[in-house]
This record gives structure tokens, C-alpha cells and sequence, in this order.
């Protein structure tokens, strides 16, 4: 079977810094990690291979140092590694994002038709979980977010089954190949990169496509061009008008300024106290 | 959603336009997804119809609840409440094919809807059932999208919707706007907005259509919905009261403290990122952009600096409490009560004033 993995290089979220007065993101020293929720696609993806066999291939759209995120993949076991690179991608949002994947998908397909794709649930970057979704509406797949676990996948007949998170419970869904899954997070542990793995990785030839190359039909699709948000301003968080009021245990003893706070906060709001206390009686 | 970038002049884009073009024009109203499952509507949902009412009211337009539902789902009951919080009509279609929850056939029938009634504006709860959906209509419609919306604004300049959201993990916020594609449509998390007053007098009109898929034609098929144990940190998102810690509580031994506290205030126990990736505390925990929004009566955060990430998950609570040993945290910028110390001490002295006090003013009320 044939599984293609779409993973995206992202800034360490945790170590970003804001410049206090610029409000501009602080990027130098902010190391690239592979997006942490695609990691569970990635290992998802290899266990089928290891179940089933076939291949992997791992896609990621973005500059050229991105290679090196496909590379760390690589060295958990993926087979191939394609970067999707071309500077008419740049500024694209989450519908000329997947119209560009949909396309490397299409064209990656045609060595050897690709059975499921794999995406993490969504990036820290961006947060928006949408470009899962419009990939597999562009590719005519079946779309299964959120999976929790894959309870069965038969070659033979090409269906799997699986469990989807959904509010308040989990939905089992049975569906046909191809299909598209978003991967739910801690739903697998990711495997040791063993040592010749990594000296594989270290070695390998990741293949990289302009927006030629990875079938891009339509270029007005992609891109800035390609994208019908704007973003029409940053910034940072207005602070509140009114002020916190301040209480130091420094001056006072942690208890007095306990139970001072404790009467603010009911002469602020009576009515809560009345609920906590009609609550207690609960 | 593009990379944030220095705020730039349109014009100077070669190449992409931001003019509505003149056929989408006609495209009018508000429409809210009226997200439901086993015969309940998820607060989320009226959240948007009471926000959605205000983006009506300043584009003097109407508001619209979708519904889609299997035969047996009380479709008209919800749509009666849909009026109650604000909505003008309600657009509905029932089909056995929407017998619960699948992609496709959601997809189809908002799709049909969307393009037989062209709204200008589709709000939809960022919840596995919104985000779901919403990327696969936003696509087949090849509009723009916004998740996890903190904001809904209509721009003054181009009548369109400014949507807000936290952006680089949480470290700023951006405004986005879809300009030259309708409708426009944005996903907001549960709790981000409030809930409005239901006025049981309004009434609406139920405008019905049709879907146009027969079961054979689908693919996936819903074999079985396992429902989850009834689970405290389910509670979380609609909790009153919510103590929180971070890491500030230096180990987590310490965090027994914080279950102290919510405990005596018969709350609900939070956490901040941090604390959650350390394995402290169960993810389901996590208030924050990337884990739950709350608006409790009380929030008291502990050893919590206050990033964006974390604000935007809890800044709509009545009161907000914070202990932090640096009195320049973050967090004292939008606390009601800031007590600069060590949590480690300030916790217990406070579940102790909490709890002398509650019964000692019950004795003096009786």
C-alpha cells in the first residue's frame, strides 16, 4: 500500500518571543521542529506499513530549509520524501495550501496510487486544522478527522474502520480507500530512529518540486494570489482599562491577604457568594 | 490562515484583487450552523446566534440558524429555541441520510443551502463537528475560512467581517478578512462568546428544502457512537468557579493545592500549557487557545504568568484571581485581584478563607 504523510516545518511555538514594543515575532534562535501533531500521523502511517507493507512517503510544503524536517522523518522509516518549494507558494492560506498539496498528492500518485494520506490534527503555528479537510475535498477522498485509532484497514475489499473523537464520545466510522486522516494527538508513541536510519537520513536525496513539478495546473490557485483571506492587521493584546488590585504577601502575611481578597471578591460579586454557599448546601 | 506579516496597502499587490465582484454582491445575512447531536443543541452554537444577532444588527440584515437532521431529530424544537436567542428564520433540512453526523452529507446540504441562499456570513462552532465541516465547505465553495475566532467584527470601510484570532502559538492576535469571495466564514471555540438571554415570545420562519443524496451514494458509513464516561474535566468549558496552576507551583506534588481550593469552591480544576506538556495534568485540563475556553463567575490562576494563549482561554470570567511571585506577570494586566507571592502559600491561606468564610457568613445570613 502506498501512504502519504503531509507534515509542515514549524517554529517552536514554546520558545517564540514577541518584541515588547515592535510587536513583531522574534524568530532568530527559534528552532524548527517537525509539527508535533504530525509526528502521530507519521507513526500511524508507519504501523500500517509495518502491518501491511509498502511504502511512506512523507510531503511538506515550504522553503528550502524545510528539507530538513522531511529528513527527521525519514529517519523514523519513511521511505520517500518530497518537498514541495517555489516562491509563487509563498503567503498562501489554508484553501491555497491544500490546492497545492492536493496537486504534489495527485502527481506522487502517479508512480503508485496513493491508498491513505495522513495529516496531524492541526499545526501549532497556525492552529486552523482546515488544510486536512480541503485536501481531501480537492482529492475527492473520503475525510475522517480526529482519528483516535484505526480499528481495521482490509486491503483486499479497500475499507477501513475507525474511531473518530467527537463532542462527548467517539463516532466508528467504515468507510472505503482512498481516504484522508487527520491524526488525533497521543493516540500513538513515535518510534526510535534507529542508527542506520539515521545515517540514511542524513544521506538521503529529498526530492524537490517547483510548483511545475508538483503538477500545479492552475497557478492563480496558489500562492497569495490563491488565497481569499488577508490578513489585515497584527497585534498585540490591548491591555484592560481598569487596573488589577494589588496585594502584596510581602507586606502583609499570605492569610491576611487571603481573606482580603476573599471579601473584595464577594463585596465585588454577592450573588457568587450566595451560589457557592447554596452549592455547599447541594 | 496566511503568515501574519507587517500589516500591508492592498494596492500594492499585484495581482490579487480585493473588489467584491459585482455577482457577489447579493450575497446577504448571517447564518449560524445549529450544531446538534442525540437530540441536544451544543451551547456553542447559541453563542454564535447571540453574536451573529450583532453582525446582523450592524449590517442591518437578517440571521439565519441552519439545521440539518434525520427525521427523528426534534429539528423544530431547536429551531423555536434558535429563535428565542435571535435568529429571524432558520433554514432546515431533514433527510434520513443525516441521521447523525457524517462529512459528506453535511457537506452537501450546507453546500446547497449556501449556494441557494447566499449568506454573506456563515459562523460555525469550532468543534470536531464545525471544523470538520467548515474546511470541507469553505473548500468546495473556494471561500475563505477563519478558525478559533476571538473576535466577530464587521469592518466600517468594506462592510466585511473582520475575524480575530490568536496567531504564532498565541503570541499575537491578527485580524483576517475575506474580501473578494463570499460568504465569509469563521469558526469560534465553545465559551469564547457568551451565551444570550433566550426570549421565548420570538418566532421565526422555517424555510425547508432538500438534500438530494440517497444513502447509497455515501461512502462512510456511522456504524456505532460510543459515549464517553461522564467525566469531571467534561465540565471544564462550563464550570463557575476554576482554579488553575502553572508552573509556578514548581512540582507536581504542589498542584494538590490547586484541587484544594477548587474543591472547597466546588469548582473545576485548570491548567496552564506548560503544566500540560510536563505531564502534570491531563490535557483535557489545558485552558488556553489550543486547549479549552471557560467564563466562570471565579478564575483563580496560580503560578501562571498570563500569555496570550492562556488569556484568550479564560479572559471573559466574571472575576479573575491570579497569585504570581513577579508582580510584572503578564497576568496582572487583566486580573480583577493580583496577589504577587508564592502560590505554594497563598493557595492554602486562601482555601482557608474561602472555607471559613462561606459557612461563618451562612450562620450570620440565617
Amino acid at each position: 500500500m502506498h501512504v502519504v504523510v503531509c507534515i509542515k516545518q514549524v517554529p517552536d511555538s514554546a520558545q517564540i518571543r514577541v518584541h515588547p514594543v515592535t510587536n513583531t515575532i522574534m524568530r532568530q534562535g527559534v528552532p524548527a521542529i517537525v509539527n508535533p501533531y504530525d509526528l502521530f500521523a507519521l507513526e500511524e502511517a508507519l504501523r500500517l506499513k509495518d502491518r501491511h507493507g509498502g511504502r511512506v512517503t512523507v510531503l511538506c510544503m515550504g522553503p528550502p530549509q524545510a528539507e530538513e524536517a522531511l529528513r527527521k522523518c525519514v529517519s523514523f522509516g519513511a521511505d520517500d520524501a518530497v518537498l514541495v518549494t517555489d516562491r509563487a507558494f509563498a503567503g498562501a492560506d489554508t484553501l491555497a495550501t491544500s490546492y497545492a498539496l492536493a496537486s504534489a498528492i495527485r502527481t506522487i500518485g502517479l508512480d503508485q496510487a496513493v491508498d491513505v494520506v495522513f495529516t496531524g490534527k492541526q499545526t501549532i503555528d497556525g492552529d486552523t486544522a482546515q488544510v486536512g479537510p480541503g485536501i481531501a475535498k480537492r482529492l475527492g477522498l473520503q475525510l475522517l478527522t480526529y482519528v483516535s485509532r484505526i480499528v481495521e484497514l482490509d486491503l483486499g475489499s479497500a475499507h477501513i474502520t475507525v474511531e473518530r473523537r467527537a463532542e462527548g464520545g467517539v463516532q466508528v466510522l467504515h468507510t472505503a480507500l482512498p481516504c484522508l486522516i487527520t491524526m488525533l494527538e497521543n493516540t500513538n508513541e513515535l518510534r526510535f530512529a534507529d542508527m542506520d536510519s539515521m545515517v540514511r537520513a542524513a544521506r538521503f536525496e529529498v526530492r524537490k518540486w517547483n510548483k511545475d513539478a508538483a503538477g500545479v495546473q492552475d497557478a492563480s490557485k496558489i500562492g497569495l494570489k490563491g488565497s481569499p483571506t488577508v490578513v489585515s492587521k497584527v497585534f498585540g493584546p490591548t491591555p484592560r482599562a481598569e487596573k488589577a488590585e494589588m496585594f502584596s504577601v510581602e507586606q502583609s502575611s499570605a492569610r491576611d491577604a487571603a481573606v482580603t481578597v476573599v471579601e473584595k471578591i464577594f463585596t465585588r460579586n454577592p450573588a457568587l457568594r450566595q451560589d457557592l454557599l447554596e452549592r455547599q448546601g447541594a | 490562515m496566511s503568515e501574519p506579516q507587517a500589516p500591508k496597502k492592498p494596492a500594492a499587490r499585484a495581482g490579487r484583487s480585493f473588489e467584491l465582484p459585482e455577482h457577489l454582491k447579493s450575497y446577504k445575512g448571517v447564518w449560524v450552523f445549529v450544531e446538534h447531536d442525540r437530540g441536544a443543541v451544543h451551547p456553542v452554537s447559541w453563542e454564535l446566534i447571540g453574536e451573529g444577532r450583532k453582525l446582523a444588527d450592524t449590517l442591518n440584515a437578517q440571521l439565519a440558524g441552519v439545521l440539518l437532521g434525520g427525521p427523528d431529530d426534534p429539528l423544530d424544537r431547536f429551531a423555536s429555541e434558535a429563535f428565542g436567542f435571535g435568529a429571524d428564520l432558520c433554514y432546515m433540512i431533514r433527510d434520513p441520510v443525516l441521521k447523525g453526523y457524517r462529512n459528506e452529507p453535511y457537506t452537501r446540504g450546507l453546500t446547497r443551502l449556501v449556494n441557494e441562499h447566499q449568506p454573506e456570513i456563515v459562523l460555525l462552532g469550532a468543534t470536531s463537528m464545525g471544523r470538520d465541516l467548515a474546511g470541507s465547505v469553505a473548500t468546495t465553495l473556494a471561500t475563505g475560512l477563519t478558525a478559533d475566532c476571538t473576535e466577530l467584527k464587521i469592518d466600517g470601510a468594506s462592510r466585511a467581517l473582520a475575524a480575530t484570532r490568536p496567531t504564532f502559538g498565541g503570541s499575537l492576535l491578527c485580524t483576517i478578512m475575506t474580501l473578494a469571495y463570499r460568504p465569509q466564514m469563521a469558526t469560534v471555540r465553545p465559551r469564547v462568546m457568551s451565551m444570550p438571554r433566550a426570549d421565548a415570545g420570538r418566532t421565526g420562519l422555517i424555510v425547508e428544502s432538500w438534500l438530494g443524496l440517497l444513502e447509497t451514494e455515501v461512502v462512510t458509513k456511522l456504524i456505532d457512537f460510543i459515549a464517553d464516561a461522564d467525566s469531571d474535566a467534561n465540565h471544564l468549558a462550563y464550570a463557575d468557579v476554576v482554579v488553575s496552576g502553572g508552573k509556578g507551583l514548581k512540582n507536581p506534588e504542589n498542584f494538590r493545592l490547586v484541587r484544594e481550593l477548587a474543591r472547597v469552591l466546588g469548582g473545576e480544576v485548570g491548567a496552564s500549557r506548560p503544566v500540560v506538556q510536563a505531564g502534570w495534568v491531563e490535557a483535557a485540563r489545558q485552558v488556553g487557545q489550543t486547549g479549552k475556553t471557560v467564563r466562570p463567575r471565579l478564575y483563580i490562576a496560580a503560578g501562571i504568568s498570563g500569555a496570550i494563549q492562556h488569556r484568550v482561554g479564560m479572559e471573559g470570567s466574571d472575576v479573575i484571581v491570579a497569585i504570581n511571585t513577579d508582580p510584572n506577570a503578564p497576568i496582572f494586566e487583566f486580573a480583577h485581584f493580583g496577589i504577587v507571592g508564592n502560590a505554594m502559600q497563598v493557595l492554602p491561606a486562601l482555601t482557608e478563607a474561602f472555607h471559613s468564610h462561606l459557612p461563618v457568613r451562612e450562620r450570620q445570613a440565617a
